[in-house]
């Protein structure tokens, strides 16, 4: 074992959880915060020193980080069909490590001051544990079922840190919402994997990705309904990638997610579980561009193109900042997809893997320190809505300058992390695709519109009448918000194509002037725009919206998906095909059995007369039935 | 084996005391007589199977102990029962057979 610590990164927020959570009411709340950070420094500390391993001490080999991969049969079916436990490091990996690692960290932190004085401090200190733990597992997994495993576990600990507030019916209804859809997803992942593993006979990432891999050679010979069985393998699996990454149509969930604590929704909801759908693309990667020429991966750009520009559209219009964060975050996955869709494979052809994940790794920056900045003016102002907000700057210097800058990366302006990352993006999808090009040049426009319509709805226009003068929070949540920011700030200088490649060979990425001027002014665009509309308060977003009609409102209501998901449950599944089904049940299945049941009571109610009680009685029955046995037995047993 | 005496004459006495048995345990009223009535059926048992493994197979030992099997399992049995029955006495003051009927239905 070259890294034997890696063991202890998932296994230590693991035995976190166990003591927090067995020892719940006997942990005193300070203890247990620190418990829950100290135990994620270590695995912080831990993941550092194996990327500081994997990508400077032992770097290239031949030209390629090797990938390094422990492992031991954890079910044994036969010899060739076994699920291992274990872990796979290669740069996307540990790439993932240091992302889960510190935004978790933050989080920790963070959620020492926001949830102090809360009831179940240590019960979310222990959810927090087991989700870090989860995560981990997902990231570092080494096959397709260790992958599921610790994917449902993920979702198990979003249910659960969703749902915390337990005594709001929203929040309850919230978590179950996001349960359902991210389950129902899964099913079309599940059934991926076995496809995937009944026709190439593996489930090792290993065997799976290796291009020359008779996993994907063999992808010709056989098809289902005019595409290979390996193409619906993975559009299965990118089913259940898109359910965990709210990609369009699969997304409903993720804006209810939000009444969830807000660092949750950092943690979980921006940062580190819904990029798992981006993640599980990118570690099969090779099979979704070498089978069937890249069909699946033309689905994923598409899918991830829609959903960019459809969430971008809504948060223009919303008027809960988390929930403006939650369509932001499904648009920034989706430009994610849309930059693994457009990618090649080999050397500088495979722009859009790096960029994407460079932009996975720069938005969980950036996306976690802008959904702990609203927490810390949610924690300020006691409301998630614009209209009781404004003029912040003045009482919340930290949070209003960490928050500015997010939004500056966000929005793509250099020299900040989100101008690198949305611009390589851009680059990738100009050379394969113009149309995505466009799409992705306009969310960009939007993008910077919505951010900063909430960042001067927060921080300036009007003041609303406080009924206590909002104070800056505490320093156990503004160190965070710094870290966060100075990374945000920061992350976009690290030469990441060196590193985290699709064929992991690393190139040399440059700067495509004439394209990131392109972006960067329609960043710019979209921010002066925001600036007229929102930096006083004045009548012209209700003029445009006016003018919109209904556009608007489609858009206000998010184009009623949920209201087609309603109608689609309700009125058709339930009422015409599961309630006919219950019927049938009730009067058909239940009805023979209970039936039997009555029958048989019914039966004995009349026959009981005949117990009399009397001894001699069922005696003499008893004898006279053993003479007439008698009888049969001598005379008619011939 | 009695000299003079056939295995038809014996079987006659078995089937007699057998049916006395039967007979007292439908008719007798009280419960100490339906147990000494039950007692009467066991030992025409017990005789039989002595009766036919003397007479039908002589060199065996089978019938022999499963006699003494059957004594043994009756004297358990008929402990068992006293007991019973001065436990009933205790509860409702009478061993008639007649008086105990409330566990009927």
């Amino acid at each position: 074992m070259m890294y034997p610590y890696v063991l202890l990164i998932p296994l230590i927020p693991l035995a976190v959880f166990l003591l927090l959570g067995l020892f719940n009411q006997k942990i005193k709340p300070e203890v247990s915060g620190y418990i829950g950070v100290g135990g994620l420094l270590i695995s912080t500390i831990l993941a550092a020193i194996t990327a500081f391993e994997y990508f400077i001490t032992t770097g290239k080999v031949d030209g390629a980080y090797e990938p390094y991969v422990f492992k031991t049969v954890w079910m044994h079916f036969s010899e060739t069909l076994h699920i291992d436990m274990g872990y796979l490091l290669d740069p996307i990996s540990v790439m993932m490590l240091i992302v889960v690692s510190v935004v978790s960290l933050m989080v920790h932190i963070y959620s020492r001051g926001y949830m102090k004085g809360d009831q179940g401090y240590t019960k979310f200190f222990a959810f927090l544990s087991l989700f870090s733990f989860s995560m981990y597992g997902l990231v570092l997994a080494t096959n397709l079922f260790q992958i599921y495993i610790f994917w449902e576990l993920v979702g198990v600990s979003s249910y659960l840190l969703i749902g915390y507030y337990y005594t709001k019916e929203s929040a309850v209804a919230a978590a179950k919402k996001a349960f359902i859809v991210t389950r129902f997803a899964d099913l079309g992942f599940l059934i991926g994997i076995l496809i995937i593993g009944y026709y190439t006979g593996t489930y090792d990432f290993e065997m799976l990705t290796d291009p020359e891999g008779s996993a994907i050679l063999s992808w010709a010979t056989t098809s289902f309904m005019g595409l290979s069985v390996l193409t619906w393998g993975l559009i299965l699996i990118f089913i259940g990638g898109a359910g965990k990454s709210a990609m369009f149509p699969l997304h409903i969930w993720l804006p209810d997610a939000m009444e969830g604590p807000t660092p949750v929704s950092a943690l979980i909801h921006a940062a580190t579980m819904v990029v798992a759908g981006i993640y599980l693309v990118a570690r099969l990667f090779p099979m979704y561009y070498f089978v069937e020429d890249g069909f699946a991966l033309q689905v994923v750009a598409y899918v991830g193109a829609f959903s960019a520009l459809f969430a971008a559209l809504i948060a223009i219009t919303q008027n809960d900042i988390k929930r403006v964060l939650a369509y932001s975050t499904m648009s920034q996955l989706g430009y994610m997809m849309l930059g693994l869709g457009v990618s090649g494979y080999e050397g500088a052809e495979g722009l859009g893997y790096m960029a994407s994940m460079f932009h996975l790794f720069t938005h969980a920056m950036f996306k976690a320190l802008l959904f702990l900045c609203a927490g810390s003016v949610i924690h300020a102002v006691h409301s998630n809505y614009l209209k009781d907000m404004g003029s912040l700057r003045k009482y919340m210097p930290v949070t209003h300058i960490t928050f500015l800058v997010a939004a500056l990366a966000i929005s793509g302006i250099p020299p900040f992390s989100g101008f690198f990352s949305k611009d390589e993006i851009l680059v990738a999808a100009f050379e394969q695709n113009k149309l995505i090009y466009v799409v992705g040049v306009v969310v960009a426009a939007l993008t910077a519109f919505y951010m900063f319509r909430i960042y001067f709805g927060i921080f300036w226009g009007k003041t609303p009448g406080y009924e206590k003068t909002p104070h800056e929070s505490p320093t156990s949540m503004t160190v965070p918000l710094i870290i966060l920011a100075l990374l945000s700030a920061g992350a976009g200088f690290i030469p990441f194509s060196e590193y985290v490649t699709a064929d992991r060979m690393g190139f040399e990425a440059h700067l495509n002037y004439p394209l990131a001027l392109i972006a960067s002014a329609v960043g710019i665009i979209g921010i002066a725009a925001a600036w007229i509309f929102y930096k006083k308060e004045n009548p012209l977003p209700d003029r445009m919206a006016n003018s919109l009609g209904k556009l608007y409102i489609w858009t206000y209501h998010k184009f009623y998906i949920d209201e087609i998901y309603l109608f689609v449950t309700k009125k058709i599944l339930f009422k015409r095909i599961s309630g006919p089904f219950a019927k049938f049940d009730k009067k058909y299945v239940d009805g023979t059995m209970v039936g039997i049941g009555n029958s048989t009571v019914s039966t004995s109610e009349k026959i009981k007369g005949i117990q009399s009680g009397k001894v001699q009685d069922y005696a003499l029955a008893f004898i006279a039935g053993a003479v007439i046995l008698g009888i049969l037995f001598i005379y008619l047993w011939k | 084996m009695i000299p003079g005496v056939s295995i038809y004459e014996l079987l006659t006495v078995t089937s007699l005391l057998f049916f006395i048995g039967v007979y007292g345990f439908v008719t007798r009223k009280n419960l100490i007589s339906i147990l000494i009535s039950v007692e009467l059926i066991l030992n025409a048992a017990v005789i039989n199977f002595v009766v036919i493994n003397k007479y039908l197979y002589p060199d065996m030992l089978q019938g022999a102990v499963f006699g003494i099997f059957i004594i043994a399992v009756a004297a358990a049995e008929t402990a068992l029962a006293v007991a019973i029955i001065i436990n009933l006495y205790r509860q409702i003051s009478s061993v008639e057979v007649e008086e105990i009927e409330t566990m009927k239905h």
